[in-house]
């Protein structure tokens, strides 16, 4: 029994039999199966995260992520900067650099991209870490202080998109949002 | 044996006092069994504790019912995590070495007084972390990442359980050192302490992981650091916090193997194989601190794809060798005891009424089905982006902590109260009832978080109508049936607790007493009468239809959900 030891002293010298080794088997070749499908993913898949990376002050970010917003900010027909929730939409430039500031408890300022254009979109928190949770198309990224991480992203739908911080980060935790706009 | 005089002081090996089990014919030594018994003791009751706050938890986020205010919910979830992840289990798990190094190999327990010790500084450091999350100014989850800062004696607690854990695992090393100095085994250690110690190695590795980084944490909450790097931290965080899983599935596996030989008789299949499958856990499962740190800015590709697949998934192979090999384990015995009949006959005579079995096969299937597989998608680098920290990765770690972990070691403990506390169930049909409530409570929170994490609900989250947010936001309707339907079945499976907690402790208590001549146990254990007949390798035994019937659907499921996830990967937004 398994809690009596070995009834043949030489274990170790038993033949495998037939059930257990082809289980094994198959058990190594699909975990090697989906060990490469992982490397594969990277060649043929276009989801695949960025791990490009800067390190950075929290103040140095906060302040990028206001230049950015103020030199993109869109405006209406009569010139007048367009808000929602009082927070600023931003047009960056297709293929450009976008910026977005995780911070107690919003994701400042709102980005108005155009679907199919690429943006490379900078994260970054300005205090604790966040969680950039992009709904409903559920994209999931950590986001630190500290860590300025840029992924290339290219939105494939148009419409309102709500980012959810999913890193619990406080009392105001559950209002901690944002909004990325996407147009055709 | 040796010819060196002691002299006359006594030494342990002289003044230790053994009994033996009526039943098991087990060799018991009484510090062992007092051990065994406290540390058991303080489980259950961090399970009554935690418990009661996960009941609470799920009756908040059931979006209906919202039962605690936010700063509740938050203070609530913190005591939740670390009294069931952290106290219930790894007591039990103490309680678990303690039993398969001492009370399987018959041995004395190495250095009681230093077992005492350990257990003593695991209580004050659990009752001091119910105190730092009380006050109210540690409501930092029980991942504490930083800069988020608890109080000074949170950070403290956890190093003090850690140490008083870490001297347990240390006397679980020293019995298997007297066990076999003074010969109380013949040959190789039993495969069940085999597991015991692939656990207990782990455990070292676990335990000087949350060394490294809750001692600077604890001194940067007491000022004396001015940063904790946040990558850093969840690096080595999670070489405690993931590990410290992977304690509970060699311990959760060799209790399968356990029970299968105490209740059918089962012999492993291959000795050889089952070790194997261990010793991948001791080689690869630590690798996994790197699954949370898969959506992560600032870690190279590489490193993620090599660490979170355990180095191409050698660990995951030793966990489905297991889920061969401990139903194999039944089948083989229940063959020999007589149910041919079919493919499937070996089952469903299995002694279903009997709660230590019932919850060890609950534990195994859903285990496989729901924590492992959700496990290996989760921990794909590309499809961890579409589920990390949503309420999907509470529903994996529920299938395998909750269903898996949680469920064998309740199994275990209608074994442990007639063997060590020596007495007997006293509600039969309420224990015999007692798995499957559980089992299915804790399945359908696992499989209904898994459900709405795939909706985009995130963790650790008050309030997903998002009321008072800086912009609304409307999840799906289904979203919302899916926690609410978690609410349902956390009621279910605190039913469950409630009953097994109140078995246990009536039994305890008042239980029948088996100690006395001439009493029976109400849940028999394995006849030991049929054992002769049970030899490795005969042919006329190792048919096994059923075994693999039950892995081939097994493995279908897992290469479909697999792929499923893929086909929801390519629909996302493009991102490099």
């Amino acid at each position: 029994m398994a809690i009596s030891p070995p009834s043949n002293r030489l274990w170790w010298k038993e033949p495998i039999h037939g059930i257990e080794l082809g289980w094994i088997v198959i058990a190594f070749l699909w975990g090697l199966f989906m060990f490469f499908f992982m490397i594969a993913w990277h060649f043929i898949g276009e989801q695949n995260l960025s791990s490009e990376t800067y390190k950075i002050q929290p103040d140095a970010y906060s302040e990028k992520v206001e230049a950015f917003a103020s030199e993109f900010q869109a405006v209406d027909a009569a010139g007048n900067p367009i808000e929602e929730d009082g927070v600023p939409v931003v047009r960056p430039p297709a293929g450009g650099d976008a910026y977005i500031l995780a911070r107690l408890w919003e994701f400042w300022p709102i980005l108005e991209l155009k679907r199919g254009e690429s943006y490379r979109i900078h994260l970054s928190s300005a205090d604790w870490q966040h969680g950039f949770s992009l709904q409903p198309t559920n994209i999931n990224i950590s986001v630190h202080p500290g860590y300025e991480h840029v992924v290339t992203l290219t939105p494939t739908g148009s419409g309102v998109f709500g980012i959810i911080c999913n890193e619990f980060c406080g009392i105001g935790h559950h209002t901690m949002t944002g909004r990325i706009r996407v147009v055709d | 044996m040796t010819t060196i005089d002691h002299g006359a002081a006594p030494t342990y090996a002289d003044t230790a006092s053994y009994r033996t089990c009526r039943f098991s014919g087990l060799r018991i030594e009484a510090n062992a069994e007092l051990l065994i018994k406290v540390n058991a003791v303080a489980a259950v009751i961090f399970l009554a504790l935690g418990g009661l706050m996960g009941l609470l938890v799920a009756l908040t986020r059931w979006p209906a019912v919202q039962l605690l205010p936010a700063e509740w919910f938050y203070l609530v979830l913190t005591g939740h995590g670390a009294n069931v992840l952290l106290f219930w289990i790894i007591f039990f798990e103490i309680a678990v070495l303690y039993f398969a190094s001492a009370v399987v190999l018959g041995s004395r327990l190495a250095a009681p007084k230093l077992a005492w010790l350990g257990f003593v500084l695991m209580v004050v450091g659990a009752a001091m972390a119910n105190y730092a999350v009380l006050r109210g100014d540690s409501s930092v989850m029980f991942t504490s990442y930083p800069p988020m800062m608890a109080s000074q004696w949170f950070y403290l607690s956890l190093i003090i359980f850690a140490v008083g854990a870490l001297i347990a695992v240390f006397v679980f090393f020293g019995t298997l050192v007297v066990a076999k100095a003074e010969g109380t085994y013949d040959g190789s250690v039993p495969l069940v302490t085999f597991g015991a110690i692939t656990a207990g190695i782990i455990a070292v590795f676990t335990l000087a992981s949350g060394a490294i980084i809750l001692i600077p944490t604890w001194l940067w909450s007491i000022g004396l650091i001015s940063n904790i790097d946040t990558l850093m931290y969840k690096v080595v965080w999670w070489g405690m916090g993931h590990s410290s899983q992977q304690i509970n599935v060699s311990a959760h596996v060799s209790i399968w193997y356990a029970i299968g030989a105490m209740v059918v008789g089962a012999k492993p299949l291959s000795e050889k194989v089952s070790r194997m499958a261990f010793f991948m856990y001791i080689l690869f499962l630590q690798l996994a601190s790197a699954h949370h740190i898969l959506a992560e800015p600032g870690m190279s590709s590489t490193w993620k794809i090599v660490n979170t697949s355990y180095m191409m998934y050698l660990a995951v192979m030793g966990s489905m060798i297991h889920g061969l090999t401990v139903p194999g384990a039944i089948e083989a015995a229940q063959r020999r005891n007589g149910f041919t009949r079919g493919a499937f006959e070996w089952l469903t005579k299995a002694p279903w009424g009997n709660p230590a079995f019932a919850g060890m096969f609950l534990s195994l299937v859903m285990f496989g089905f729901i924590g492992g597989i959700s496990g290996v998608v989760l921990g794909t680098e590309q499809l961890n982006v579409l589920m990390h920290n949503t309420i999907y990765v509470p529903g994996h770690f529920h299938g395998t902590v909750v269903a898996g972990t949680t469920l064998a070691f309740m199994a275990m403990t209608y074994l442990v109260v007639p063997l060590i506390f020596q007495r007997d169930i006293i509600w039969p049909g309420v224990a015999r009832w007692q798995p499957f409530v559980f089992g299915i409570g804790a399945g359908g929170i696992s499989l209904f978080m898994m459900g709405a994490g795939t909706l985009g609900v995130a963790r650790r989250h008050w309030d997903i109508s998002l009321t008072d947010a800086a912009h609304a936001f409307e999840f799906p309707a289904a979203a919302y049936l899916m926690m609410g339907l978690n609410g349902i079945f956390a009621i279910l499976a605190a039913a469950g607790g409630i009953m097994f907690i109140l078995v246990v402790v009536a039994s305890i208590l008042g239980g029948p007493r088996l100690d006395v001549a001439g009493a029976k146990l109400v849940f028999p254990l394995h006849d030991r009468s049929r054992e002769a007949v049970s030899e490795y390798g005969s042919h006329g035994t190792l048919k096994l239809p059923g075994t693999m019937i039950l892995v081939g659907i097994f493995f279908a499921c897992f290469v479909l959900y697999y792929f499923v996830n893929w086909k929801y990967l390519s629909e996302l937004w493009l991102f490099r």
